[in-house]
């Protein structure tokens, strides 16, 4: 398993644009926004939660058909089916591997844009933690989403189609925590549901999204 | 026609929309039902087959 | 004498040949009989005026919308248990109707909201789950026709279904605790005080029949379809071999 990993990882960097492409999109975003909402420091602190989450979710949903995609194409996908390492380990691991590509380097850069976005400091700890317990979901949903979709010429547009309905309760606990952080309210409620649909979703989809290649791959 | 006060646009707009929806989902469904029904029918006689619902 | 006999593709046929002119009658029956009881029959209310008759599409639509998903993840799951070929395209049957229902449910609301609340859309809880149940059903409309294979497309779009039918009710809680809503509870419970009047009662009980009924009608009617096509396909590889 940690073969796989290094070697996913190893591609993404290879490849050029693994790491950096995400991060990128989730700065132009931020960047973006002001230009077209105004520059009065209260407006954007106020819609800072929402715009960080959002971006999160939409740099992650950059890169997530190269999951599966590359290794659909040159067959090793196949092999990785037959290999005696669980198809939901290696489903796992791509995911992880995808985590550590586009969702650690956005909880890093993350404070540094909520500063550009006027995001309260006091919200500042709660955007890293939302965003450190959150991508991990976002990523594992969209290894399902990829899953679903590996065989298709033209599954970019239909992933996204399929995969953000599904992101709906981890960016509304994401952003509400960094919400309320901002406002200073008690936050234990949303971060313990984020944590919830986090782990269950770790959990259990890679179940499903070996289940999805395998009918793919049959 | 029962007097609905100021609110007949309302009223006469959501029956219109929840009509012509409907209309629509019936009639696509009963159009493509026909034309596929046409098409076996057609495919079976090429192939000379008796007609099995 | 069991359930799993209209699995078989030629049963099913028969014998929804012989239903679906009944059940197409009696729909047409309970609907138009119980909106025009319910448009033409029903006193104003004395707090929301007229717009009171929505009611007899707005709940009725959005209850379907609702069940359509709980049916087709009953049949995708029959599918992918059982294998039975007929589930799996009622499934699909269901989709295009389920999703015209939430948007009848959507559009009504939003005639309804205007005047009421002054506003055609309002982020509250119940809208918004609606609109997120739309998109779900937009995601699994599209996955079927993207995808060639009928067993994969089938496969596949049930994985989806029960992937989809969890978040759907997480989504549902979490837009709960997001926002408090203007929109009322439930029209109907068993508890008998929380229900709307005897009035507006009797219509809506039989447009909710005429709904399920349509609703049954489309599903049985577009399955028969699908299988149609099935055998198209199966008669035209044929061909192609000969």
């Amino acid at each position: 398993m940690l073969a796989l990993l290094t070697r996913d990882l190893r591609l993404a960097v290879r490849a050029g644009g693994g790491f950096g492409l995400g991060l990128g999109f989730f700065l132009i975003l931020c960047v973006l926004v002001p230009l077209g909402v105004g520059p009065e420091g209260g407006r954007l602190a106020s819609i800072a939660p929402g715009i960080l989450w959002v971006g999160a979710m939409l740099a992650c949903l950059l890169s997530l058909d190269r999951i599966f995609a590359l290794d659909w194409e040159d067959g090793s996908l196949d092999l990785l089916a037959t290999a005696p390492l669980p198809l939901e380990g290696a489903v796992a691991m791509k995911a992880l591997a995808h985590w550590i590509v586009t969702g650690l380097p956005l909880v890093i850069a993350a404070p540094v844009l909520g500063v550009l976005l006027h995001l309260p400091v006091a919200a500042q700890p709660w955007l890293v933690v939302s965003l450190l317990l959150g991508t991990p979901a976002l990523s594992v949903i969209g290894a399902f989403g990829a899953a679903l979709t590996v065989g298709l010429r033209r599954g970019g547009l239909l992933l996204s189609l399929l995969v953000l309905p599904l992101y709906v309760p981890t960016l509304i606990f994401g952003a509400e925590i960094v919400r309320r952080g901002a406002e200073g309210m008690a936050l234990a409620t949303p971060l313990l549901l984020l944590t919830g649909v986090s782990l269950g979703s770790v959990a259990l989809l890679p179940l499903a999204a070996a289940a999805a290649l395998r009918i793919n791959l049959r | 026609m029962p007097e609905l006060g100021k609110y007949a646009v309302a009223v006469l707009s959501s029956y219109g929309v929840t009509l012509a929806l409907l209309a629509g989902l019936v009639g696509l469904t009963f159009w493509r039902a026909g034309r596929v029904k046409a098409a076996l029918r057609e495919i079976e006689a090429r192939q000379g087959k008796g007609s099995d619902g | 004498m069991s359930l799993w006999e209209y699995a078989n593709p030629r049963k099913f046929m028969e014998t929804s040949a012989l239903v679906l002119p009944w059940l197409w009658a009696l729909a047409l029956v309970c609907l138009l009989g119980g909106l025009a009881w319910g448009f033409f029959f029903t006193p104003d209310d004395y707090k929301q005026g007229s717009t009171v008759k929505i009611i007899y599409i707005h709940v009725p639509a959005a209850m379907m919308a609702i069940n359509a998903w709980v049916m087709m993840l009953i049949a995708s799951l029959i599918w992918l248990v059982r294998r039975h070929h007929v589930s799996a395209l009622a499934a699909r049957a269901a989709a295009p109707v389920g999703m015209t229902f939430t948007l009848i449910a959507l559009a009504t609301g939003a005639f309804w909201g205007q005047p009421m609340w002054g506003t055609w859309w309002e982020w509250d809880p119940r809208l918004t789950s609606f609109l997120i149940l739309f998109l779900f059903y937009l995601g699994y409309v599209a996955l079927w026709e993207a995808i060639d294979n009928p067993d994969t497309a089938a496969d596949l779009t049930g994985v989806l279904c029960l992937v989809g039918s969890v978040f759907a009710v997480l989504s549902r809680y979490a837009v709960n605790f997001w926002n408090q809503g203007l929109h009322q509870g439930a029209s109907l419970s068993l508890d008998k005080r929380e229900n709307v009047s005897d009035v507006y009662w009797f219509p809506l009980l039989i447009c909710i029949a005429g709904f399920v009924l349509l609703f049954v009608a489309l599903v049985l009617q577009r399955t028969r379809t699908e299988i149609r096509l099935r055998r198209i396909k199966a008669l035209e590889a044929r061909e192609r071999l000969a």
